[in-house]
């Protein structure tokens, strides 16, 4: 092709008009629907103004829970759940219910002690590597609030390492808090993690 | 690697440290074992309706399981014939009527028969278009079940499905037995666990008593601990702290358990697994059993011992409480693997949450017992890849197992007839004669 020709197709271009025009996927297949099931646009909270005190205890209360993970306190940590508590991370934003449907945690007070003491114990090979945690926890709203009953919303930014290897993980809080004898305790904790259902690069030893 | 070097590689009570780790051996394993032989897809009611999908490996080729129009399942590659683009970009969900690639548009039928390509008068006078290049989604070779699981098989000829479970199939009857109308139902959750290291740990480990009460002692005691001061104080406990209390058990109880090793690698850990309390629930279950069955049958259902099932080699089923372990090999030192529980139909609910406690605190990404397993096959690969020796050790009753009509019982449950057994099949797969044989 000589120059001046290829200087002449360079100016006859067609303008592609995007306009009123079907896609070309809409023209194959009009009803196709490849995203497949679409997520669940998960949990919108809804704040109430409070007492600024109240809020500033709550939020004390959450710094404090995700401390004593940080510190593997374990044993303060249970102590923060009533006897009939349930800390429980669901597989599914959709889940309602821990006792009928999978769940990554489902623990009340007695599964907890199995797990801190299997965690203690001299011979918990997995727990021979350097392991700690370090959790963040912020945007605490609370969303429903009586004398002895509070609804606590909240997100949590953990990171882990293990041997050399570091991990994140993300997600939601929800906290039912009932006050015994003056003390804030965790009637249910509810843990909404972003990375519940993706592939594990190994497993989680603790509460998140 | 010729015939000789695979006899050194392998043999009768040891084998060398690199079928674990040689890169050149994971390709010719996903060659000659995983992309030749029945692999396990999924349960039918992961694709229950016309459209819906589930997408896997077999061997490490992208698939995508399908329900069509006229309910059939397919098997096909996860790949556009057109310039190679994977069509499902998900795990799951339904794709409606067609595949349609996110590329070029060119759609297909849920058989992966193609429905149209843009443009169509571009290859007039083509040789795509006058040669029996396919435009069609390529459909893996042989794709069969049993009892609702779904396997498909990337070679042709060889052995039926039934053929290659064999005796290994009670994993699917033991499963939906146990239901009062013969059926499991896939629960729509599935765990997905990394492990780093060759998938032939996972498959020895599930049939090696000797470990339990030394890798998981610190859940077993733990667990013990609490289950004792509640039947202390409670006169019972459930069975769920049971469930744990168990990997604490000594030497000699996990001796006498038996194995069973069926050809092709398969194998049985019995047990039983002290599934029949005599709660309002379980009597109310087995009574429903007793109607569906007749006395004798139900009575045969409820009381096999079985711990679970293997399936070489990719499959451990644990089928008195319904769940499926199901390997997915990446390298040589990398296995995915995806971790399912199924619902018995038409039992009552209360059985479904007696497994379902199993389930969460075994084998649920937070489990109490395989956080030290998989530190176990982590270290395990790291000392297979250093040269502080080159032999792994089966030696243990070497001998001293009982072979009975093709199927070798271990006299001791202890023995490493398991993973003897498990090398014999590997062999027969690396040497071609598992299908030359049939």
């Amino acid at each position: 092709m000589s120059n001046e020709v290829f200087k002449e197709n360079l100016g006859q271009g067609v303008v592609i008009e995007a306009i009123q025009s079907m896609t070309g996927a809409e023209s194959i297949a009009p009803d196709h629907m490849g995203r497949g099931s679409v997520p669940s646009k998960g949990y919108l909270p809804t704040p109430k103004v409070v007492d600024h005190a109240l809020l500033v205890e709550v939020q004390n209360f959450l710094y404090l829970q995700a401390a004593l993970l940080d510190a593997k306190n374990w044993s303060a940590y249970i102590d923060l759940f009533t006897p009939d508590g349930v800390y429980w991370m669901p597989s599914t934003p959709e889940q309602t219910d821990w006792t009928s449907q999978p769940s990554i945690f489902a623990e009340d007070p007695l599964i907890m002690e199995i797990r801190m003491s299997r965690i203690t114990h001299p011979n918990a090979w997995s727990q021979a590597p350097m392991w700690g945690t370090n959790h963040l926890v912020g945007n605490v709203m609370i969303e429903d609030s009586s004398p002895n009953h509070l609804e606590v919303y909240s997100r949590f930014q953990m990171m882990e390492l293990r041997r050399d290897d570091v991990r994140h993980f993300g997600g939601t809080y929800r906290h039912s808090l009932v006050r015994v004898g003056g003390q804030l305790k965790i009637k249910l904790q509810r843990v909404d993690m972003v990375n519940a259902q993706a592939a594990y690069d190994y497993v989680i030893q603790a509460w998140v | 690697m010729t015939l000789k070097s695979l006899d050194e590689l392998v043999q009768s009570d040891r084998v060398h440290r690199s079928v674990y780790t040689d890169e050149r051996i994971f390709d010719l394993e996903m060659d000659e074992m995983f992309e030749k032989t029945w692999v396990y897809c999924g349960h039918e009611s992961q694709v229950k309706e016309p459209g819906d999908y589930y997408t896997m490996r077999i061997g490490r080729q992208p698939m995508v399981m399908v329900r069509d129009k006229s309910l059939a399942i397919h098997v096909l590659y996860n790949r556009c014939p057109h310039r190679g683009v994977e069509l499902c970009g998900n795990q799951s969900g339904n794709t409606g009527n067609a595949f349609v690639c996110s590329y070029h548009a060119w759609s297909f039928n849920l058989d992966g028969k193609v429905r149209a390509i843009p443009l169509m008068k571009g290859y007039d006078g083509t040789a795509f278009a006058n040669s029996d290049y396919s435009s069609n989604m390529v459909p893996a070779e042989q794709v069969d079940s049993y009892r609702g699981f779904v396997f498909a098989k990337l070679s042709k000829g060889g052995p039926s499905l039934l053929d290659f479970l064999g005796e290994a199939k009670v994993a699917f009857d033991d499963m939906c037995d146990r239901s009062p109308v013969g059926e499991v139902e896939v629960v729509p959750v599935c765990h997905r666990v990394v492990q780093h290291s060759n998938w032939k740990f996972f498959m020895e480990n599930q049939l090696d008593a000797l470990h339990p009460s030394v890798t998981h002692q610190s859940t077993g005691v733990s667990a013990r601990k609490v289950e004792t001061r509640l039947k202390a104080t409670h006169g019972s406990a459930p069975l769920h702290y049971h469930y744990l209390s168990t990997f604490a058990s000594s030497f000699d109880q996990w001796d006498s358990v038996q194995t069973v090793n069926f050809p092709h690698g398969h194998g049985i850990l019995k047990a039983y697994m002290g599934l029949r309390p005599t709660d309002p629930d379980t009597v109310e279950y087995e009574s429903i059993m007793k109607k569906a069955y007749g006395e004798e049958k139900a009575e045969e259902y409820l009381s096999r011992s079985i711990h679970h099932v293997l399936i070489y080699p990719y499959l451990s089923v644990q089928s008195p409480l319904q769940q499926l372990r199901c390997l997915r090999p990446l390298a040589a030192n990398k296995t995915l693997s995806e971790i399912w529980h199924f619902r018995l139909k038409g039992a009552p609910e209360a059985i479904y949450r007696r497994s379902l406690w199993y389930y969460n605190l075994v084998n649920s990404p937070a489990t109490m017992i395989n956080a030290d397993d998989l530190e176990n096959w982590t270290k395990g690969q790291w000392g297979l890849e250093s040269k502080g020796g080159e032999w792994v050790s089966f030696h243990r009753n070497h001998g001293g197992d009982t072979l009975k009509d093709g199927v070798l019982y271990s006299n001791n449950g202890t023995s490493e007839v398991v993973m003897r057994n498990q090398f014999d099949a590997w062999k027969s797969y690396m040497q071609h004669s598992f299908y030359a044989s049939k």
